[in-house]
């Protein structure tokens, strides 16, 4: 009995800790009936509050684009490390590791230079971005492919294929993707929520993204700014339960 | 189809300082099948994935049909392959795992449903991997082997995953199927009587080496080396004495396999060759009996040596622990060392 209680205390503690900012953020927004049919009216919306609207297509162009070189770079490489260089595992597995170590503060120190270089040979554009991102995505993207690759025995599966006449491509493409769907769609949700919410390394290299519009915004239309985020949030929430539906749903098939 | 010739030349492969294989020469007939034999680590696993191409020698030659295809990939080599560990594809249905190979060739997908029938598996095309048995992963996996129609077909300890008594059927259903198609096929096992059931010839490995390479009957009867007489069935060790060619046992004379200079030796014993009569006058001694199907194992002390003998299980309510019985041995030829 002791302990049903204590459990529902937590629960109510936790939730209330988390639900009340959610909650007032939600009170916020709504005084002025105005605000959230704005958000659904795109034209409006850019017309009103230019900047918050570069902001948006500036963070959906970045999350795009992460996703893309967040795959290309680390799904092949974590399976052929798999295959075939698995005493690096462990290095591979601490570099991908180290960005979360790293407070982003800090990794702007070190991004600074390299994005002057960015900056003169690719120019200014947020979309410049992309590339720290990719190594901040790296600790939650290598987990979610590696925990993938770990549920088969790639190694046997490749052997397989390729005795039956398969090319290393065929085996990547053909044997071992299909068999790790969902371990890349969690890499790939979680690389878009993680880009949605970024702030610090946009603030600091004096680049635009959702988070920095939100927060500009926030000094001159404290509502509507409150409303982005939480429908920020809300895409969060609906990527990530996304995420679990498709995780649970393979564990069902297999 | 009638099979090819497969020549394993000098086959050496080094792990540092381990020598895994030690010049390894095998030659295997067209439509063989060789099974080899040894305990885990002596090199069986590693001759078979160099021959398919998953491994690379250190040094050797690999010759199929003639063809040195020592530096070819694996891709090319044209060779089906069974794994110990399951290999279907989990994405992919019974059918389209044994289709797999021939989309890659472009061949019709016909053979697909004739390699699954031949495996007993018709009915069963549209089932998944998991809704699959082990004994039927393992015959898919088999049919995915064939379909494509190798020069030589490797079976790496396909049978060694499964139940004792689906291991016996699968066994028996391979050779039946192999036999069928005529592949040249090398099969790996560490267990002496699927090696010695299945195969035209059987060859024991120790360190990277064979050491007997000879029909199933003749490596069990008449074994080379002390090793393969151990390995192959188990056997007594038990003082003996040299003379000639023939050697004392426990008061028998028992002909020599090889030869051997005079003298005290051990002799190597298999225990179906030695009966056992109660005899109230011996001073051997039943220690322990086991019941084991139709026949049992008796373990008899005599002169402070322990000797395990094989008994028809009729024969064993009257030989209960401290029975004094007499140890007779079959005149078959025996290895010492």
């Amino acid at each position: 009995m002791a302990r049903v209680a204590f459990r529902w205390t937590v629960l109510t503690v936790m939730g209330v800790f988390f639900l009340l900012p959610l909650v007032a953020m939600v009170e916020f927004s709504t005084r002025d009936p105005e605000t959230w049919p704005l958000l659904l009216n795109w034209p409006k919306l850019s017309a009103d509050y230019p900047a918050l609207a570069v902001g948006i297509l500036a963070s959906l162009a970045q999350a795009a684009v992460t996703t893309v070189l967040m795959l290309v770079l680390l799904v092949p490489t974590a399976i052929w490390v798999r295959l075939r260089l698995p005493k690096v595992r462990p290095l591979v597995e601490f570099l991908c590791l180290l960005p979360l170590t790293i407070p982003a503060i800090v990794l702007v120190v070190g991004l600074a230079p390299v994005y002057a270089w960015v900056n003169y040979f690719v120019g200014g554009s947020s979309i410049t971005l992309v590339f720290a991102y990719t190594v901040l995505v790296l600790p939650f993207a290598y987990r979610a492919v590696d925990t993938g690759l770990s549920a088969i025995d790639v190694k046997t599966l490749a052997e397989a294929a390729r005795s039956l006449g398969s090319g290393w491509f065929t085996v990547i493409v053909r044997v071992v993707l299909p068999n790790i769907r969902s371990a890349v769609l969690s890499a790939a949700f979680l690389t878009v929520a993680l880009v949605l919410g970024e702030f610090t390394i946009a603030s600091l290299l004096h680049r635009t993204n959702l988070q920095v519009a939100i927060e500009f915004l926030g000094k001159s239309s404290a509502t509507v700014s409150v409303a982005v985020s939480l429908a920020a949030l809300l895409l969060a929430f609906v990527l990530l339960i996304v995420l679990s539906i498709a995780g649970s749903w393979k564990g069902k098939k297999s | 189809m009638t099979g090819v010739a497969v020549h394993l030349d000098g086959l050496r492969r080094t792990f540092g300082t381990v020598h895994a294989l030690a010049d390894l020469d095998l030659s295997i007939s067209p439509g063989e099948l060789i099974a080899l034999l040894g305990p885990s680590g002596c090199g069986k696993t590693t001759a078979l994935r160099i021959l398919a191409g998953l491994e690379e020698a250190t040094a050797g030659r690999v010759l199929v049909d003639g063809k040195d295809i020592t530096r070819l990939p694996a891709s090319k080599r044209d060779m089906g392959m069974v794994f110990q560990a399951y290999s279907l594809f989990p994405h992919l249905n019974a059918q389209q795992n044994v289709e797999f190979g021939l989309r890659l060739r472009k061949r019709s997908l016909k053979r697909a449903a004739e390699m699954l029938e031949l495996v007993g598996l018709s009915g069963f095309e549209n089932r998944y991997p998991n809704q699959l048995s082990g004994g039927q992963q393992q015959r898919v996996a088999l049919a995915r082997a064939l379909a494509i129609e190798p020069q030589v077909l490797l079976l790496d300890e396909p049978l060694s995953a499964l139940d004792a008594k689906v291991r016996v059927q699968l066994r028996d259903e391979i050779r039946r199927i192999q036999t069928e198609v005529g592949t040249t096929t090398l099969f790996v096992t560490h267990d002496q009587e699927e090696a010695l059931a299945i195969a035209d010839r059987v060859g024991v490995m120790k360190s990277g080496k064979l050491e007997q390479l000879a029909a199933p009957a003749e490596v069990y009867l008449r074994p080379a080396t002390p090793f393969v007489a151990d390995f192959v069935g188990i056997s007594n060790r038990l003082p003996g004495v040299v003379e000639g060619d023939t050697v004392q046992v426990l008061g028998t004379k028992l002909p020599l396999v090889g030869t051997h200079a005079d003298g005290a030796v051990t002799a190597l014993i298999r225990p179906e060759s030695i009966q056992v009569s109660p005899d109230p006058s011996s001073s051997a001694k039943v220690l322990t009996s086991s019941f084991l199907g139709s026949l049992s194992r008796v373990t008899v002390t005599v002169d402070d040596h322990l000797v395990v003998a094989q008994v028809p299980s009729g024969d064993l309510p009257e030989l209960t622990q401290g029975t004094r019985v007499r140890l007779t041995i079959s005149p078959l030829a025996v290895v010492v060392e």
